[in-house]
């Protein structure tokens, strides 16, 4: 009988502990995501200031709610701008950033081209 | 002829290179808020200070008058330092100054009130912080100047005499 109880409450905390770590996962991914603006250098999962611990249970609550991480970073860009997001959009300010790894590369791929298959 | 193309597209490239690094270079790598867009208020359930009722965001601003939302705390330094241009606001005909008490304990705030004296209105609490985030805040002292259901102006920090004069002068 004691074993019987002993299993029905490890049952219960495995069940419970196993619904809550999808939410628990997604809320860490998105606040590894963040910048905690008032900290330096640190992600607001990183962060214990203020600030990043109560960012952590608004996120939390609005994935309670029902919202999705696009939805999340959206809101929080709208309040504080896009420099809490730590990747930075694809825009007129941002395409060298995103275009030059590209371009070195297909450039080096050129190189090679030229110097090993073209002399063949 | 193909062997000069090379080294001209090579050099090209190079300059572009360094010409963007060296222009990013003095580009002020400090993270200044965007202060003065104009942005509508959230609506969000905000518990009452003293009552513990809930208040929707919306039921509070009214759209034809001013507002400041101050955001303290009774732990906070320059909240204290503040305290005389809330004082000085609240005695102002067309503002009601509303507070958000930030992560603080009911006894200390009060005890703070009774010191410094009372310039609210009307006062909410923000346990958790999560009020604070919905209105874009970043910590303690802030304070929202509001019309219309927008923020209008943003003080982050303490508010200063400069302040006081400016939302005097926006409120007229």
């Amino acid at each position: 009988m004691r074993s019987l109880k002993f299993l029905v409450v490890l049952f219960f905390i495995f069940n419970s502990t196993f619904l809550n770590a999808q939410t628990e996962n997604l809320s860490d991914k998105i606040t590894k995501n963040l910048r905690c603006l008032i900290c330096q250098g640190q992600s607001v999962h990183d962060s214990d200031s203020a600030f990043a611990n109560s960012l952590k249970i608004l996120v939390k609550k609005k994935l309670n709610e029902g919202l999705n991480e696009e939805q999340i970073y959206n809101f929080l860009k709208n309040k504080y701008g896009e420099w809490i997001l730590y990747e930075p959009e694809f825009n007129k300010n941002t395409y060298l950033l995103w275009l030059l790894p590209i371009m070195m590369f297909l450039f080096g791929g050129a190189i090679i081209f030229k110097l090993f298959i073209l002399k063949k | 002829m193909k062997n000069k193309i090379f080294p001209i597209i090579l050099f090209a490239i190079f300059t572009t290179v360094f010409l963007v690094f060296y222009k990013g270079l003095q580009n002020s790598n400090i993270y200044i808020p965007m202060k003065n867009i104009e942005k509508n208020i959230p609506h969000v359930e905000i518990k009452k200070f003293a009552s513990n009722d809930i208040i929707n965001s919306n039921k509070i601003f009214q759209s034809d008058k001013f507002y400041l939302l101050n955001i303290w705390a009774s732990w906070c330094v320059p909240c204290r330092e503040e305290h005389k241009y809330l004082m000085a606001l609240s005695k102002e005909k067309n503002i009601r100054v509303i507070g958000l008490n930030y992560k603080d304990k009911y006894k200390n705030a009060i005890s703070f009130l009774n010191e410094l004296g009372d310039p609210y209105n009307l006062i909410l609490q923000d346990q958790d912080g999560t009020v604070s985030i919905e209105w874009g805040a970043y910590g303690v002292p802030e304070s929202f100047l509001i019309y219309n259901n927008k923020i209008i102006k943003k003080i982050i920090g303490p508010l200063s005499q400069n302040s006081l004069i400016e939302i005097k002068k926006l409120i007229k």
